[in-house]
């Protein structure tokens, strides 16, 4: 008996072994795609920014000319994600809440901004809000063009963030709300909003981390002048062009460290809401 | 409560209209205003078919590569338990968080003919800057976390139920792998592809640090929209714009066909 059961286990055992091999080498490969590729690029990047010292980094950020960028950049992308979280959750509560003719075509052209090459985003923008407008409206090389250009190319973050947990609120308690007598205006407020929290906060930080970091959409339709329309990732741009490899290190670690703050902040949030629904 | 709900929608669809759909069409008008026959020189010139060309090879190949490795990842993070795990988890989103700019520089850091990495490759006659390697590798990197993200809930729903059986009934891992698990799969991984390939065809900011925009030879659709735009070539510039376009919206339509989520 026991002999049997030693011969029956030693196969599964030897291809258990071979498993845990298999395993550790996949895992293997995994982990090491993504350092060769996504890890040791970017801490070539923090490095080079340290190549002055932390001297050279402090005064490569502090130039007046990075500063500005900087500063136009994160007043854009908050901003921007302000009229996201406004009109994205009004766009969501459309799709989701109202019926009319065509509703699916609507759905399906929200996720346009993240199929179309940033490049051809800014060009649609110039092609109907640029010197040759056929609205008569011209805010090419303006501030108001980074806006529009981030705003376009954010624009499904919020929407397809809250659509799903709109979908799914239960609409007792609106019902209760409003048979209490509750305005329209007051239900959303007090028994819906606090439920699409969580969801527009984290369709708010992932739109904030792309507009930070975003390039293509702006290059045409802000002119990229220094001090009034160039943001951060232009003056990067600018940058390693005329050879300033450190310096445009410097100012990608800023956007890299806030880009990171704000996702890592948004799955704290995330992992106290599911918390919360437990 | 009807007069609210019809400004609602007038406020939506307004906001659409003069945001995305207007401007967008717009390209269009502009582009065909030229009359067809300018839309079809443009389209086939020597340069244009090369950025197409080449725009294709690199998305095909990142592509592929991210495919691979995306369908390994997402069974590594579900099937496996090892310490880092959650650091795997961060580090996969990390090119959702980088700016394109960053991503650029970082190759021309280590693959640069100043640096380290690429002085040695130039020694031995390999060029990654301002050739297609280094555009191939900035688009693999901006595309690589899209089939992971999409196989990974899929994988987690199917469970290890059908796997152990063919396990047990003398399939070989390889075997179990094919047979059961990627068919199983396999809406998660269409879709993964048809974001990575949105995301391959459409890269600007990273290609256009590492290509060198060698016209004719590093350059893409997307750099090559930009180069027309600067030599104020605006038939040659909105034709290709058009050509991406149209790209786009066919990977729209493909989403909503092998969009594994239900619908709105």
């Amino acid at each position: 008996m026991s002999v049997t059961s030693n011969t029956q286990t030693a196969p599964a055992a030897g291809s258990r072994a071979s498993k845990r091999e298999g395993s550790a080498l996949t895992r293997g490969a995994a982990v090491g795609y993504l350092s060769l590729l996504v890890l040791i690029p970017l801490a070539a990047v923090v490095w080079r920014s340290t190549e002055g010292g932390i001297e050279g980094f402090v005064r490569a950020i502090t130039n007046p000319q990075a500063l500005a960028a900087l500063r136009l950049t994160f007043f854009a992308s908050l901003a921007v994600v302000a009229i996201n979280v406004v009109m994205g959750t009004l766009i969501a509560w459309v799709l989701v809440r109202d019926s009319f003719r065509g509703k699916g075509l609507v759905n399906s052209i929200i996720d346009l901004p993240f199929a179309l090459p940033t490049i051809v985003a800014g060009l649609t923008l110039l092609a109907l809000y640029g010197p040759r407008s056929p609205l008569g409206l011209n805010v090419a090389y303006t501030k108001v063009s980074v806006g529009m250009a981030l705003l376009f190319v954010t624009l499904p973050f919020v929407v397809r963030a809250v659509q799903p947990v709109l979908m799914e609120i239960d609409r007792d308690m609106e019902e209760a709300a409003a048979s209490l007598g509750a305005s329209g205006f007051v239900t959303f407020r007090r028994i819906i909003l606090p439920n699409l929290m969580p969801a527009i906060l984290s369709g708010a930080a992932l739109g904030f981390a792309r507009s930070v970091g975003e390039f293509g959409s702006v290059v045409l339709i802000t002119g990229n002048q220094p001090f009034k329309t160039q943001v951060a990732s232009v003056y990067i741009f600018g940058q390693v062009e005329s050879g300033n490899t450190a310096g445009a290190a410097a100012v990608s670690v800023v956007l890299l460290v806030v880009s990171l703050l704000v996702l890592f902040g948004m799955s704290l949030v995330n992992r106290r809401g599911t918390r919360h629904d437990r | 409560m009807t007069a609210s709900r019809i400004t609602l929608r007038t406020l939506a669809l307004g906001y659409l209209a003069l945001l995305l759909v207007l401007p967008v069409s717009m390209v269009f008008v502009r582009t065909f205003s030229n009359g067809l026959g300018a839309v079809w020189e443009a389209v086939t010139r020597p340069e244009a078919l090369h950025a197409l060309w080449l725009t294709l090879l690199v998305a095909v190949i990142a592509v592929t590569a991210n495919t691979v490795f995306g369908i390994v990842c997402a069974l590594v993070l579900v099937r496996h338990e090892f310490r880092g795990k959650a650091l795997l988890n961060a580090v996969l989103d990390l090119p959702l968080a980088v700016s394109p700019v960053v991503v650029g520089l970082a190759l021309l850091i280590i693959y640069g003919r100043t640096s380290l990495v690429g002085g040695w490759l130039a020694e031995a006659g390999i060029r990654i800057v301002f050739s297609t390697p280094g555009i191939i590798l900035a688009t693999i990197f901006v595309s690589l976390p899209f089939v992971v993200r999409e196989v990974v809930p899929v994988l987690r729903e199917i469970g290890t139920e059908q796997e152990q059986a063919a396990s047990t009934l003398g399939a070989s891992a390889f075997q179990t792998f094919r047979l059961v698990t990627l068919p199983a799969i396999r809406s998660g991984v269409a879709y993964g592809i048809v974001l990575t390939t949105a995301r391959a065809i459409g890269e600007f900011g990273a290609v256009s640090l590492v290509s060198g925009k060698l016209a004719g030879r590093t350059e893409t659709l997307t750099i090559y929209v930009e180069d027309r735009f600067q030599s104020f070539d605006l038939v040659g510039c909105y034709t290709a714009a058009v050509v991406l376009a149209v790209i786009a919206v066919a990977t729209l339509l493909l989403t909503n066909l092998t969009s594994p989520k239900e619908e709105y």
